[in-house]
């Protein structure tokens, strides 16, 4: 593998039904690339959280992909309300997703946790009412 | 435990990916909650769940789910079925509940393996 590639994802709030597209997609190009399937576990697990997150909590957003011989990259940033306690958010059983949310089969408050568990890097950079952005980071080999 | 196996001890109908029900299958996990699938599940793993929608097709794929059987006879839509064909996970349908469906796989050998 040589050079980086990047690739870009425009994600819409409003269809749940295509959450997930994104993530699906970088984990066949990683394959494709001969990531090692721990690599490639890591990123689609964390990178699925985050999208789905964007989804049901941000009202979509965009994701920007980066894989370069040593790491993957994800940006995931959302105009969503932002999250007021990340400590908070981050203990697993935390949720605000609605009784709708959970009929869809999710908001168990494990997503963030995942994602933490999942990568080698994870920041969190939000404000109250203007967004947020979620790296995460993966190590190759 | 092939996929066929299961299929065999759920009496459960495929919807589709007939060709890789040769597979193997190491552990089980029953559940309705996506974010709890992604949580705990260990590889090679059986997916049993009562809900229906994309997201338990995508889930599948990031886990790399051996195959999903659909408890209380409920049937995915075309759109779930083209999402998994493409994915090459093969989808059954029981009408048994969950506990029972659970039950008769893990009297079958099947466990539900520890994820620590
Ligand atoms: N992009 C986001 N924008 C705004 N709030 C968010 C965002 N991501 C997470 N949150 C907040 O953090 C909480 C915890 O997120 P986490 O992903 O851990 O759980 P969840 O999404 O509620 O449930 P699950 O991930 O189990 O389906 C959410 O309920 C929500 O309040
Ligand atoms: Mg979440």
């Amino acid at each position: 593998m040589t050079g980086k590639i990047h690739l870009n994802y425009v994600i819409p709030g409003d269809d749940f039904t295509r959450a997930g597209e994104a993530s699906g997609e970088v984990k066949k190009k990683l394959k494709q690339m001969g990531v090692s399937p721990e690599a490639v576990r890591k990123v689609a697990i964390s990178m699925y959280e985050g999208e789905i997150n964007m989804v049901i909590h941000a009202n979509g957003g965009t994701i920007d992909v980066d894989i370069s011989t040593t790491d993957i990259t994800i940006v995931l940033k959302d105009n969503g309300p932002g999250i007021k306690d990340v400590a908070l958010a981050m203990q697993a059983g935390y949720s605000t997703a609605p009784d709708k949310v959970r009929a869809l089969g999710f908001g168990a408050g494990m997503g963030l946790p995942n994602m933490k568990k999942y990568s080698d890097n994870l920041i969190i950079d939000t404000k109250l009412g203007y967004g947020t952005t979620v790296t995460i980071v993966v190590k190759i080999g | 435990m092939t996929v066929e196996d299961v299929k065999d001890v759920l009496g459960a109908r495929v919807i589709c990916g007939e060709e890789h029900l040769k597979r193997e299958a190491h552990t089980a996990c029953g559940a309705d909650m996506m974010s709890d699938v992604l949580a705990f599940v260990k590889d090679q793993c059986v997916l049993l769940t009562g809900l229906c929608n994309t997201q338990v097709i995508r889930t599948a794929q990031m886990m790399d789910v051996v195959c999903i059987v659909f408890v209380r006879g409920k049937k995915p839509d075309q759109a779930m079925i083209d999402l998994a064909n493409e994915c090459e996970i093969p989808l059954l349908c029981t009408g048994h509940r969950m506990f029972s469906a659970c039950g008769m796989l893990y009297e079958s050998g099947l466990r539900g393996g520890a994820s620590y």
